[in-house]
């Protein structure tokens, strides 16, 4: 039997490497989206352009200014004297923020009077305004600890001392690559085992393959080899990309992540053989491949937070086997997570391969009488 | 080129578009299932973040911070014992932060000396627990004013940012993610409808019947431009009245500038499906080309989600060679800002070009050949 089953493996990798075209999708397309979504795919802001408006002549807001020109993550575009100037700038995307200092600000701050600092952003891009906002008061906290205590200002009952775990300067290419992993397992073994009957079905080469000795069984498991090999292949690749050119640290258990990821890869080769033995057309086949993959990677927390989906969508999302394996992917890369940790993604994990395992064998005996 | 062929042409694509209900189905059907699934699936605004807080000595001090945390809706706060069982829970991910105040947090408070708030984020999200932080010192914020206030002493910190955000106050994500969103969506099937028509064609073998006939590749060109532009168009509007009606964005700007822009952006998409279909004669590669070149580039390189200004300057580069960019730009304005012609009209511009270019190639490629 092993022997029959080896022949049929070296058979599909024949069919799948043959002409140009497949080779090229198995390859070029996650090599150029791990290189995109690697470099484009952040939501860290940097040269933030904002202006100033700064209608105080001391030495103070001259100080807090210099912080702003200062920082890698603003860049200041232009002086303005009017209120009137404001507007257009924002409106037509010149600068994010505008920063409006009124007249009295030196002489407040040296009279020991609270003063403050008008931030007019553009709203927008909400993300971008939320976090530019945070950076704008960052700054300014940097400012007023200096200044009250070189000013004599009484000293404030409490200091916020905030650290951040697992990720000390807040990339976010260390949460997204280590999702890239994730993605590109999914999308190549969907296509790779997606596809593979329905393209014998539409050469007619699959009546073939039923009047070998071969049984269905073995002739699913020939199916679900090559695409556990290729999709396992492709994960080690961009994980090693992450941890060498990428530069995310990977500081969990290799053996964790090797069984979170071949629990994925059979949940992924059970739900593309569901749709292989559905499909009865190669368009079909993709097409059922790109319906199941969109919904799982946007409900899947790999871009924005599942804590944030309203609470029906949150409960959908536990179906998606992405959901399980990101977790174990970031945990692994970041949080150092070993098996114990991870026991509580594991299980829902095999039981998605298990469930969908068993459907794909059932559809694919039933579809062939 | 004769307008009467042209209208027995069109005629003909809007007797197929009835028989096969497929394009009607990417039209409209598509939209409205993206939409829906990206509207309620793609959402930056954190709210009841788990926080776990830990208090050694819970006193009135205490309290009236932690009451700070429990009035925000940004927060769940839950109160543990220690801060080992704190940390346990942000390592089993039933917390996002901790919140630690100290044993001699009342102590100090009152005696005047400066006392630290240890807060301690899992920064594996960098986004998230970048909004968490700023969240927190909002909490701190409000607690040393409401301190100082009650206290009748001036406040004691020197300058304070005043925001003032406009077009956008309650810094709703789904404001700007709709409007991104059909810009997103409208590109794919923009794409798709046209590539796969005139691959359908080729495929059947019904574009040979059409060069023999006298028409022109100029008309058979236009005889598909026009019945699936009013095609598209009807699933723009479709998003647009769901963005509206379902999503609550409000529509600052005006309708008709609306409607003039997406036709130009319209034009470009469908341009780009001509083109894909006039290098593709098969459904099968046309549809596969057109999914990649429009979907992710329009879905990663637009500017929809992530900032374009913070990318590496090549990928901003090529940022300029994707429509959807332009028409994010556009519709991002229109729905929140208003007509801010400047921003409009360059834009338009730019999507001008590229439908001219795009149709052009197609046009000069096109060449009433069968190999």
């Amino acid at each position: 039997m092993l022997a029959r089953l080896w022949a049929l493996v070296i058979k599909e990798f024949l069919a799948l490497l043959r002409d140009k075209k497949s080779r090229f999708v198995l390859i070029g397309p996650p090599l150029i989206q791990l290189l995109v979504f690697g470099y484009a795919a952040t939501f860290d802001l940097n040269h933030i352009p904002y202006a100033v408006y700064n209608q105080d002549s001391g030495f103070a807001s001259r100080e807090l200014l210099g912080r702003f020109q200062g920082s890698p993550a603003f860049q200041q575009v232009a002086i303005i004297t009017h209120n009137a100037q404001i507007a257009p700038l924002i409106n037509n995307q010149k600068v994010l923020l505008v920063l409006q200092i009124g007249p009295n600000f030196t002489r407040d701050l040296l009279l020991h009077h609270p003063a403050s600092v008008q931030v007019i952003i553009d709203g927008r891009n909400s993300n971008s305004a939320t976090l530019a906002l945070n950076y704008v008061n960052s700054v300014i906290l940097s400012f007023d600890t200096h200044w009250a205590a070189t000013h004599h200002w009484g000293k404030p009952p409490a200091q916020l001392v905030v650290r951040s775990w697992f990720n000390p300067n807040l990339l976010s290419r260390w949460f997204i690559v280590p999702g890239i992993v994730a993605l590109l397992t999914l999308v190549v073994t969907l296509l790779v085992t997606g596809l593979s009957v329905a393209r014998e079905r539409e050469q007619g080469t699959f009546d073939q393959l039923l009047v070998t000795p071969l049984n269905p069984l073995e002739i699913l498991l020939g199916k679900a080899l090559p695409g556990f090999i290729i999709g396992a292949l492709e994960g080690v690749f961009i994980i090693l990309a992450g941890v060498f050119w990428f530069q995310v640290p990977f500081i969990g258990s290799i053996l964790a992540l090797a069984l979170g990821m071949a629990l994925f890869l059979l949940a992924a080769i059970g739900i593309g053989l569901m749709i292989s033995s559905l499909a009865v057309t190669q368009q079909q086949g993709l097409l059922g491949v790109f319906l199941f993959l969109v919904p799982a990677i946007i409900l899947s927390g790999f871009a924005t937070p599942i804590a944030n989906m309203p609470e029906l969508v949150q409960d959908l999302t536990y179906i998606n086997p992405m959901r399980y394996f990101l977790v174990i992917v970031r945990g692994v890369f970041l949080e150092g997570d070993g098996f114990h940790e991870l026991w509580s993604q594991y299980w829902p994990l095999a039981l998605i391969a298990l469930s969908s395992m068993t459907a794909a064998a059932w559809l694919f005996r039933h579809r062939m009488q | 080129m004769k307008l009467q062929r042209l209208r027995g042409l069109i005629r003909k694509e809007f007797i197929q578009i009835w028989r096969d209900p497929s394009a009607i189905a990417i039209a409209f059907v598509m939209p409205v299932f993206l939409l829906f699934l990206f509207g309620y699936g793609v959402s930056l605004d954190a709210r009841h973040v788990p926080v776990a807080v830990v208090v050694d000595q819970p006193s009135a001090e205490t309290s009236a911070f932690i009451g700070g945390l429990q009035q925000s809706a940004y927060f769940t706060p839950q109160i543990y014992g220690s801060i080992q069982a704190a940390r346990q829970a942000v390592m089993t991910r039933r917390a996002d932060g901790i919140l630690w105040l100290r044993g001699d947090f009342s102590r100090q408070v009152l005696q005047g000396d400066t006392t630290s708030i240890g807060v301690f984020v899992n920064g594996k999200d960098a986004n998230n627990a970048r909004i968490l932080q700023g969240y927190l010192q909002g909490v701190w914020q409000g607690w040393l004013q409401q301190r100082a206030a009650s206290a009748g002493a001036a406040l004691v910190i020197p300058v304070t940012g005043q925001d003032r955000i406009w077009f956008n106050p309650a810094l709703r994500s789904r404001n700007y993610l709709v409007p991104g969103l059909i810009a997103v969506i409208m590109t794919l099937i923009g794409a798709l409808l046209t590539a796969l028509v005139v691959a359908r064609e080729w495929e059947r073998g019904t574009m040979e019947a059409l060069m023999a006939s006298p028409v022109t590749m100029g008309e058979i060109l236009l005889g598909k431009l026009i019945p699936y532009f009013f095609l598209g168009m009807g699933g723009m509007l479709l998003s647009v009245a769901l963005a509206v009606w379902l999503f609550a964005v409000p529509l600052v700007g005006s309708f008709w500038v609306l409607l003039l822009c997406s036709s130009l952006f319209l034009l470009a998409a469908l341009g780009m499906g001509l083109l894909i279909s006039s290098a593709a004669h098969n459904q099968f590669v046309a549809g596969q080309i057109a999914i990649i070149v429009t979907f992710l580039p329009a879905f990663i390189l637009s500017g929809f989600i992530f900032d374009i200004q913070s990318m590496p300057t090549a990928i901003q580069v090529i940022t300029h060679i994707v429509a959807a960019r332009y028409f994010v730009t556009i519709l991002q304005t229109l729905f929140l800002a208003g007509d801010v012609w400047p921003v409009i009209l360059w834009n338009s511009l730019a999507l001008a070009l590229m439908a001219t270019f795009f149709l052009g190639v197609t046009l000069r490629r096109s060449r009433k050949r069968l190999d």
